[in-house]
């Protein structure tokens, strides 16, 4: 592995947050899925259920074909509320380093308009994630969004 | 009634619902005296969620805000969170643990049944102020709900005069709780939706087999719930409850394919890569391996496949309702059973990929019937005349059972059904 220096890991991880955001954004759900290895955990959890330590999800993939069903799923099959997504996407936190796992912390905000040109803020929370480097880039091994907007706004369709 | 509405009710087997009914104010006041207020049991939450002594939560009926309490003894109170002085929250936290309940404004203290046993100077500063002599604390505690523990789910009422739980809920209902019940749960987690319209559409949505096998195009593929399965609707002996139940793998996905046609509900060419959430395992004995049970007013106990949970209907005015989803497994689950009911969670609540559509069919009736006061809708799936329950899943006509306590509850008169 190469060796990064603290900026360029913390920059690449930035990045990739940013395109992660804008790939949701821009529908591209397809695309936005390169962004996980194959055994990567993605998991929208309310972050009441993690303050009392219960594992139930508002969406769970445990690895990176559930991620492919869920937009399968939307594609095909969902009808779900007509919307754009915009996600804004804080500054990410590097909070560790293991054997190249870094543990990430960013905050979030998901603003949802509707097509009466109407918006509203969808979701707050933070990104807490575990990211790999691969050749191509950081990937995430682990995404777990704490959301803090426990009571979702209609329903929760597009991933955050 | 206080404020008289002027809705018609065209047939008095309740296959037409006037519109007005899900916008008006007028109506939704008295909704909260008539029916939460009124003389139904309402579901308040699991016994497993408060089971130590001095353990409360934080729920609602309708839109009041109830506390439920384990009492020292192991009883169970529940009593309306305001304070008998000058109305403040007096439990704030959603759920906790505590010796006594303890208004933060002028520190009223109530014991955990809801009675106030103590408040600071009541004699007053030297002979001055505080409260009158005569001030009896026995009359004024917190304003209590009866409470009935079922299989270890709590219900309340704030009516004296409400049949007792049993008589409420009936044999079927009972037999199905039981039946979900079988042994010690253990909470997962909680979901909450927030949905912007009225509680009313959720409850006809939820007594509407015939919706879950068109709007929720993910079961269709999948075999989860179809048309073409053996399904129907269990109505207790007064129509007001409803449990709508499916058998999987009762038809064929040629079968299937055959009767839905052209429908846009039934796409054969997709799959997923991971099926693990689609694996069944049957844990009843039964055949049933999913069921929605309604329990009039805002009650829902789900078993799709082997996720389990409840669904508790907060309403937030005429336009909006809270939905609160509790899920469970049981107390004997293994770590890999508790892993397969989580994955399977996926399919329930605001992101599953089953119910996802509801919370988008609820919001898109509420904002095209606005203006459509004396326009009513239609409920003839299941055909007109006797309400009762149904051995097919092609029908609305638990609809129509709800609606007839509805108008029971409302004092509100049907017209004749025109012969």
């Amino acid at each position: 592995m190469t060796a990064r220096s603290n900026g360029e890991v913390q920059e690449a991880i930035a990045d990739m947050l940013a395109d992660y955001g804008h790939l949701i954004d821009a529908d591209r759900l397809e695309e936005w899925l390169d962004f996980f290895v194959e055994d990567s955990v993605y998991k929208i959890m309310p972050r009441e259920n993690v303050v009392k330590g219960l594992p139930l999800s508002l969406m769970l993939c445990e690895n990176k074909n559930m991620i492919r069903d869920r937009i399968t799923s939307l594609r095909q099959a969902n009808v779900y509320n007509i919307h754009v997504d915009r996600h804004v996407i804080g500054r990410p936190r590097i909070v560790g380093e293991e054997d190249g796992v870094y543990s990430i912390e960013a905050n979030y905000a998901v603003f949802q308009t509707d097509q009466d040109g109407m918006t509203r803020v969808f979701s707050v929370g933070q990104y807490v994630d575990k990211v790999v480097f691969l050749d191509d880039g950081p990937k995430f091994k682990e995404k777990v969004v704490v959301v803090d907007t426990a009571a979702v706004p209609t329903l929760l369709a597009t991933p955050l | 009634m206080r404020n008289e509405p002027d809705y018609t009710w065209p047939r008095d087997d309740f296959s037409r619902i006037p519109y007005g009914v899900y916008h008006d104010k007028n109506i939704y006041d008295e909704e909260q005296y008539r029916i939460f207020r009124g003389p139904t049991w309402n579901y308040l939450a699991f016994e497993a969620e408060v089971p130590n002594p001095g353990d409360f939560k934080s729920v609602f009926v309708g839109d009041t805000p109830v506390v439920v309490s384990r009492d020292t003894d192991g009883t169970v109170h529940a009593f309306i969170n305001r304070c008998a002085h000058r109305g403040s929250t007096v439990c704030r936290e959603e759920f906790g643990n505590t010796k006594s309940h303890v208004c933060v404004y002028h520190l009223w203290s109530y014991d955990l049944a809801g009675n106030l046993t103590g408040v600071p100077f009541r004699n007053g500063v030297k002979g001055k102020g505080g409260l009158p002599k005569d001030f009896d604390l026995g009359c004024h505690g917190l304003r209590k709900l009866r409470v009935e523990v079922y299989c270890g789910i709590i219900f309340g009422t704030f009516s004296d005069e409400s049949e007792s739980l049993a008589e409420y809920l009936d044999e079927s209902v009972m037999k199905h709780l039981a039946r979900l019940m079988h042994k010690p749960i253990r909470i997962l987690g909680y979901q909450r939706q927030y949905i912007r319209g009225n509680w009313k559409l959720y409850t006809d949505n939820v007594r509407d087999p015939n919706h879950g096998g068109l709007l929720h195009p993910f079961q269709v593929r999948f075999g989860i719930a179809r048309l073409t399965q053996w399904g129907g609707a269990l109505l207790d002996r007064r129509n007001r409850h409803n449990i709508s139940f499916v058998a999987e793998g009762t038809d064929s996905d040629e079968g299937a394919a055959e009767a839905y046609g052209e429908s846009s509900a039934f796409q054969k060419d997709y799959g997923l890569a991971d099926t693990a959430m689609l694996e069944l395992r049957r844990e009843f004995g039964d055949e049933i391996t999913l069921s929605i049970l309604s329990i009039y007013p805002g009650a829902v106990f789900h078993q799709i496949g082997n996720s389990l949970a409840t669904r508790q209907v907060r309403t937030k005015g005429p336009d909006a309702f809270e939905l609160y989803w509790t899920y469970y497994g049981y107390q004997d689950d293994d770590q890999e059973m508790t892993d397969h009911r989580l994955r399977q969670a996926n399919m329930a609540g605001p992101g599953g990929l089953i119910s996802m559509e509801d919370g988008e069919a609820i919001e898109i009736v509420h904002r095209a019937i606005l203006r459509e006061k004396e326009s009513h809708a239609v409920v003839e799936y299941g055909g007109r005349g006797e309400i009762g329950s149904q051995d097919c899943l092609v029908t609305e006509t638990p609809m129509r059972g709800g609606w007839s306590y509805y108008c029971e509850l409302m004092g509100i008169q049907a017209d004749k059904a025109p012969s």
